[in-house]
């Protein structure tokens, strides 16, 4: 068997989402706690950002992996779902998944694409104005601006309102997605169902906090 | 009972084939579903019309011929049995019954509601055994024990009939669930576990090759299965391949 | 024609040692040059294409299913017999071999049986290194059952599966070899005619049931694995397409056909419940080790039930009729199928059934399960007498031994046989009778071989349970690629053979000759209506007890059917690509032979044993009555143009080792 077929193969593939998708929620939740500071305490949210956004093992070599994590799981789980809809040319006349599967888990590549339409907006108001701030424009340090930022984003309601509705997709997204990538890599034994009570919680608790983030600067300033 | 059916009807593989609807009467509560296909058949052999072609052979859940993907679910909307044990008490009078054949692309329907599953063979023909002759010349079959949970995991996987029903109802048409029983029975074996390695690496690869999706951990297969082969077995085969491919 | 059994000399025991030891072999490089077809993928066919690829003959291998783990070998539930004496029962070979010749009511070949019983432990030890999961206790080594006719716990099981389980370790052994080139496997494919060239067999023509192509293939030797003829009765215990097309193909080329009315009729299957009804379901012999068999005492009871006014529970313990324990102590509910078959007749007949039509009888796990939960209760220490408690730890148990087929009744008939008791009736199951096979498992045509069910050669005329899986593997795996080597030896510098020569051009157009006329019948009814019909008469004259008047009716009025049939069935479709009803036209005209030549042999045989129960021949107390002086013999039949012209040949049954005695089971 060669090592190549392992990267071809339909469980590497898996296993390869997986792990990406197992380190994106690694992102998210310490995103989640982050951000989650803003609502108690401006400063805090503030030193925190700057930390992140100066240091340069987070700039120059977590963010690149996250970058990359983050095309890479949406690449494969592209190339996954056009697989998947080769495999059956003709689709049924009826049928009935509800009887058998979650929505959540039949529909991942649509979660999976608003959460990608989301990303470019999310990058396009915070993160390219930061490169921008830092590595274009080069304006010098200033560590108070960030919760300055941050709810000026928020005085529109449309985006105020699209951002809450990813996070509605995002819920759905984690709560199949969690599961699966412990069953992908191969966890199915006596803590599965703790795995899964855990992971439960986690996609209600981490997009819930997302919205009640958004909706508190929105309403709040 | 009184029912109307919509039916695939495709003459050969090479026809584009349609769904067409049929009337029908004089249905029983007791009659198995493929008895009351029997019936149809009767109905219209008289007619003149053409009978529907449809897989069956033991009437008993165990060969794994017969398929049918029934009012959107494969084997129909009973659990734990295939399409010749559900039976018509299932359905109300005047119900509208679709009847579709199992579909993916790695199995092309051959005449109507039958569909080719020969990849299944060939996957099976890739690694579904332990090379050990078939002299008689073993050693005696008590000299290995096998602990008892092993031993009965093993048959659960093993149970498996090959009806394709995972395939058919899994959104990707994956055949991970049947792959991974097979797997997983002779990995628990000790008998199994010295050619562990190439047989997952071989079977995954010529499941790959026959054109079917990936696994997205629906369970949908699980639900369907009429033998309840456990998700437990393609987590078990994931583990298998991950470490083979480590290996190899 | 004399019939040569080719039985080895010498002692019983060490007939097929000797054999082996004095036989021809085929040199491995030599084994290549010779091409075996082999028709029919279960047990026996299976195991036999396996092992003869991997022995190096290229094999072809046939089967009408879509693949050929579908063989109905994997119906067989209960389990598989070996005189592996783990239990320290007093088990052995001779043990073994004895059950199985008495079982068989001493209608069957000694040295057979002998070396049936001999290889028997082989087929364990081989299905174990190949991954087969067969049940095991908690010390990690093999469990075994009781089944009926013996007073020995030799029956190794898979739960309720192990036919599922024996199979499928075949089909890996298949799998193999067809990974490595060395089975050619043709699915969806039906064999229609052999080809016999210079008087030895040669080939067969087949059809593509795919594309409807007539295809013709040879080999230097032709197996047939193809199993039984119970669908004859329509209604049967075998799969739909379970049929006895290629080996009534062979008998009507020269193999002699023995004993075509040794027909096992299986006591425990779910009773009919309509005209519908397209088979019937059995439930595992296994059954009988917990369930108690009976019929209420009082008339006025059953009547009362059949009425649908009482229910089986409303009944006192001293208003039932344990009628197998009454009639037969020492074995009580696990007395050999044919005498607990026809005793569930006896019964039905004298009004006392519980069903809608009056055939069914009660299979009682009530008292199972109280004596599991009390044995449960005590074991853990709770209360013996708490009935709720001991009836759910009892359930649990009966459960996890028997859970699949407890469903599996659910399911069908829609009651629960946890809390009220099944309802049972016997139906056809397996057919002892078939091919007439010398030692060598070899045909009357030379070269041609049949094996499993569809040879005759090891059950006499009942065949005990958890023996089928057992002899079919032990011709596969065991018996056939010895015997096969020794009438290839003189073959191997044939060659290929032609499949251009006269002989095929003659087989092939026979069989386009018979679909054509199905094709251009233009008749007026199915072909199931047809088969329907001559189910009915072989049940209602040719079925669990028959007589001189209804046999001799039957003869006719199954002569006057075929007739019909050829008039007036009606095949719809195209021959040119998928046709389920011609596949169906070709096996029930076989069929329509095979009716009469049963029912003619049932005629001819004036005494009762085993699966044959004449109502002439029967003690006082209604038991089977043997004519050794008479009738201790195989009766094997020569076609003759039609089955009414079929010609006798008698193979004397010589017992050595074995003393004749009426079978007793009390």
């Amino acid at each position: 068997m060669a090592k190549s077929a392992l990267l071809k193969s339909s469980i590497a593939k898996k296993v390869a989402m997986a792990l990406s998708g197992i380190f994106l929620m690694l992102f998210l939740a310490q995103h989640f706690f982050i951000n989650m500071t803003s609502v108690f305490s401006s400063n805090t949210f503030n030193s925190i950002s700057h930390f992140m956004g100066n240091n340069p093992l987070v700039q120059f070599v977590i963010q690149p992996i996250l970058i990359v994590g983050v095309i890479f799981h949406f690449i494969m789980g592209f190339v996954l779902e056009i697989q998947n809809r080769n495999a059956r040319p003709i689709s049924y006349a009826k049928n009935n998944g509800a009887a058998n599967s979650s929505w959540a888990s039949r529909n991942m590549i649509y979660s999976g694409v608003v959460i990608l339409a989301f990303l470019g907006l999310h990058s396009y108001d915070f993160w390219v104005p930061e490169m921008v701030y830092k590595y274009v424009e080069v304006n010098p340090l200033d560590e108070t601006r960030y919760f300055h930022e941050l709810v000026a984003k928020f005085e529109s309601p449309v985006r105020t309102a699209l951002y809450c509705l990813s996070f509605v997709l995002l819920s759905l997204h984690l709560r199949h997605g969690f599961s699966s990538s412990f069953q992908s890599v191969g966890q199915n034994n006596k803590y599965t169902k703790g795995m899964k009570g855990f992971g439960l919680w986690f996609s209600v608790i981490v997009p819930l906090g997302f919205v009640v983030i958004a909706l508190f600067h929105h309403f709040n300033h | 009972m009184k029912l109307t059916l919509k039916i695939w009807r495709q003459k050969n593989a090479q026809d584009k084939g349609a769904m067409v609807d049929y009337k029908i009467d004089g249905i029983e509560p007791d009659m198995s579903f493929l008895e009351m296909l029997d019936v149809f058949n009767e109905q219209q052999i008289n007619a003149g019309e053409e009978p529907v072609a449809f897989d069956h052979d033991c009437r008993e859940g165990i060969c794994g011929m017969c398929s049918l993907f029934i009012n959107g679910e494969a084997h129909g909307p009973d659990r734990g049995v295939t399409t010749c044990q559900l039976h018509m008490r299932m359905f109300n009078d005047g119900d509208t019954i679709t009847i579709e054949p199992f579909r993916a692309a790695a199995f092309p329907v051959v005449k109507d509601l039958v569909v080719d599953r020969s990849s299944f063979d060939r996957i099976q023909h890739a690694g579904g055994f332990i090379s050990v002759n078939t002299s008689g010349n073993t050693i005696d079959a008590n000299t290995i024990p096998v602990n008892k949970k092993d031993a009965d995991d093993a048959f659960d996987a093993a149970t498996c009939i090959g009806c394709g029903a995972c395939v058919a109802s899994c959104k990707n048409s994956s055949a991970m669930l049947f792959v991974a029983a097979k797997v997983s029975q002779y990995a628990l074996l000790p008998q199994g576990r010295i050619e562990a390695t190439d047989r997952v690496l071989n079977m995954v690869n010529q499941m790959d090759h026959e054109g079917f999706g990936n696994c997205t951990n629906t369970g949908a297969c699980e639900v369907e299965c009429p033998k309840g082969i456990s998700l437990e077995n393609i987590a078990r085969m994931n583990r298998e391949y991950l470490s083979a491919s480590l290996k190899g | 024609m004399a019939l040569d059994s080719k039985i080895p000399n010498g002692p019983i025991a060490d007939k097929w040692t000797d054999y082996k030891d004095h036989i021809n072999l085929v040199n491995p490089a030599n084994k290549r040059n010779l091409d075996i077809i082999v028709v029919g993928t279960g047990l026996a066919g299976g195991s036999a294409a396996a092992t003869l690829a991997e022995l190096g003959y290229n094999v072809k291998a046939f089967c009408f299913q879509d693949s050929p783990r579908r063989a109905h070998s994997i119906a067989a539930q209960g389990g598989i017999n070996a005189a592996k004496n783990y239990k320290g029962d007093g088990d052995s070979v001779h043990r073994l071999f004895y059950d199985t010749v008495k079982g068989g009511d001493y209608r069957a070949r000694e040295a057979n049986v002998y070396r049936l019983a001999e290889v028997s432990s082989n087929i364990i030890d081989q299905c174990v290194a190949q991954g087969v999961p067969l049940a095991r206790e908690y010390g990690g080594l093999l469990d075994n059952r009781s089944f009926g006719g013996t007073l020995v716990s030799r029956t190794f099981y898979a739960q309720g599966q192990t036919g599922q389980q024996l199979l499928l370790g075949a089909y890996s052994a298949m799998n193999r070899q067809i990974g490595r080139g060395k089975i050619k496997m043709y699915n969806r494919h039906e064999m229609l005619e052999l080809v016999i060239i210079d008087g030895k067999a040669r080939g067969i023509i087949a059809r593509n049931l795919v594309t409807g192509e007539i295809e013709r293939h040879s080999a230097h030797a032709v197996v047939i694995g193809s199993g039984g003829y119970g669908n004859v009765f329509f209604l049967s215990t075998n799969a739909m397409g379970s049929n006895a097309t290629a080996a009534w193909k062979i008998h009507k080329k020269g193999a002699f056909f023995a004993n075509p009315c040794y027909t096992q009729i299986h006591p425990t299957c779910i009773p009919v419940s309509g005209d519908h009804q397209s088979k019937l379901t059995l439930m595992s012999e296994s059954l009988r080790n917990d369930g108690r068999i009976w019929v209420p005492a009082k008339l006025e009871d059953a009547q009362a039930i059949r009425e649908g006014k009482k229910k089986a529970t409303d009944l006192a313990e001293a208003d039932r009729d344990y009628f197998l324990e009454r009639r037969y102590p020492a074995f009580g509910n696990l007395v050999p199928r044919d005498v607990a078959s026809r005793a569930a007749k006896e019964r039905c007949d004298a009004g006392f059934g519980v069903n809608k039509t009056g055939e069914a009888v009660y299979l009682d796990f009530a008292a199972a399960i109280q004596r599991y939960g009390k044995e449960q209760a005590h074991i853990k220490g709770l209360d013996e007498n708490d009935t709720k408690l001991v009836t759910k730890l009892g359930t649990d148990i009966v459960r996890s031994k028997y859970g699949n087929l407890f469903q599996m009744y659910y399911k069908i008939v829609d009651e629960d046989p946890y809390t009220t008791p099944m309802m049972i009736y016997p139906a056809v199951h397996y057919t002892m009778g078939g091919t007439w096979v010398d030692y060598n498992l070899m045909t009357t045509i030379p070269g041609c071989f049949s094996i499993g069910e569809s040879n005759f050669s090891d059950h006499g005329a009942n065949r005990l349970g958890a023996s089928a899986l057992m002899q079919g593997l032990a011709d596969g795996y065991f018996v056939l690629p010895y015997t096969i080597g020794d009438y290839l030896a003189p073959d191997i510098k044939m060659g290929a053979i032609s499949t251009d020569r006269p002989e095929f051009d003659e087989a092939e157009k026979s069989v386009k000759d018979l679909i054509a006329k199905f094709m251009n019948n233009k008749g007026t009814h199915s072909v199931d209506h047809f088969h329907k019909k001559l189910g009915k008469i072989m049940w209602n004259k040719v079925g669990m007890a028959r007589n001189a008047k209804g046999l001799t009716e039957a003869i006719e009025e199954i002569a006057a059917l075929r007739e019909e049939f050829y008039k007036d069935v009606k095949v719809p479709g195209t021959d040119k690509g998928f046709n389920q009803e011609l596949e169906k036209a070709i096996r029930v005209a076989d069929f329509l032979e095979l009716g009469e030549l049963f029912a003619k042999d049932a005629l001819h045989r004036n005494e009762s044993c085993g699966g044959h129960f004449r109502e002439e021949y029967q003690t006082e107390e209604g038991e089977a009555l043997r004519d050794d002086e008479n009738f201790a013999y195989v009766a094997a039949w020569e076609y003759k143009g039609k089955p009414s012209d079929a010609v006798l040949h008698k193979e004397p049954l010589v017992y050595e080792n074995i003393k004749l005695v009426q079978r007793s089971y009390k």
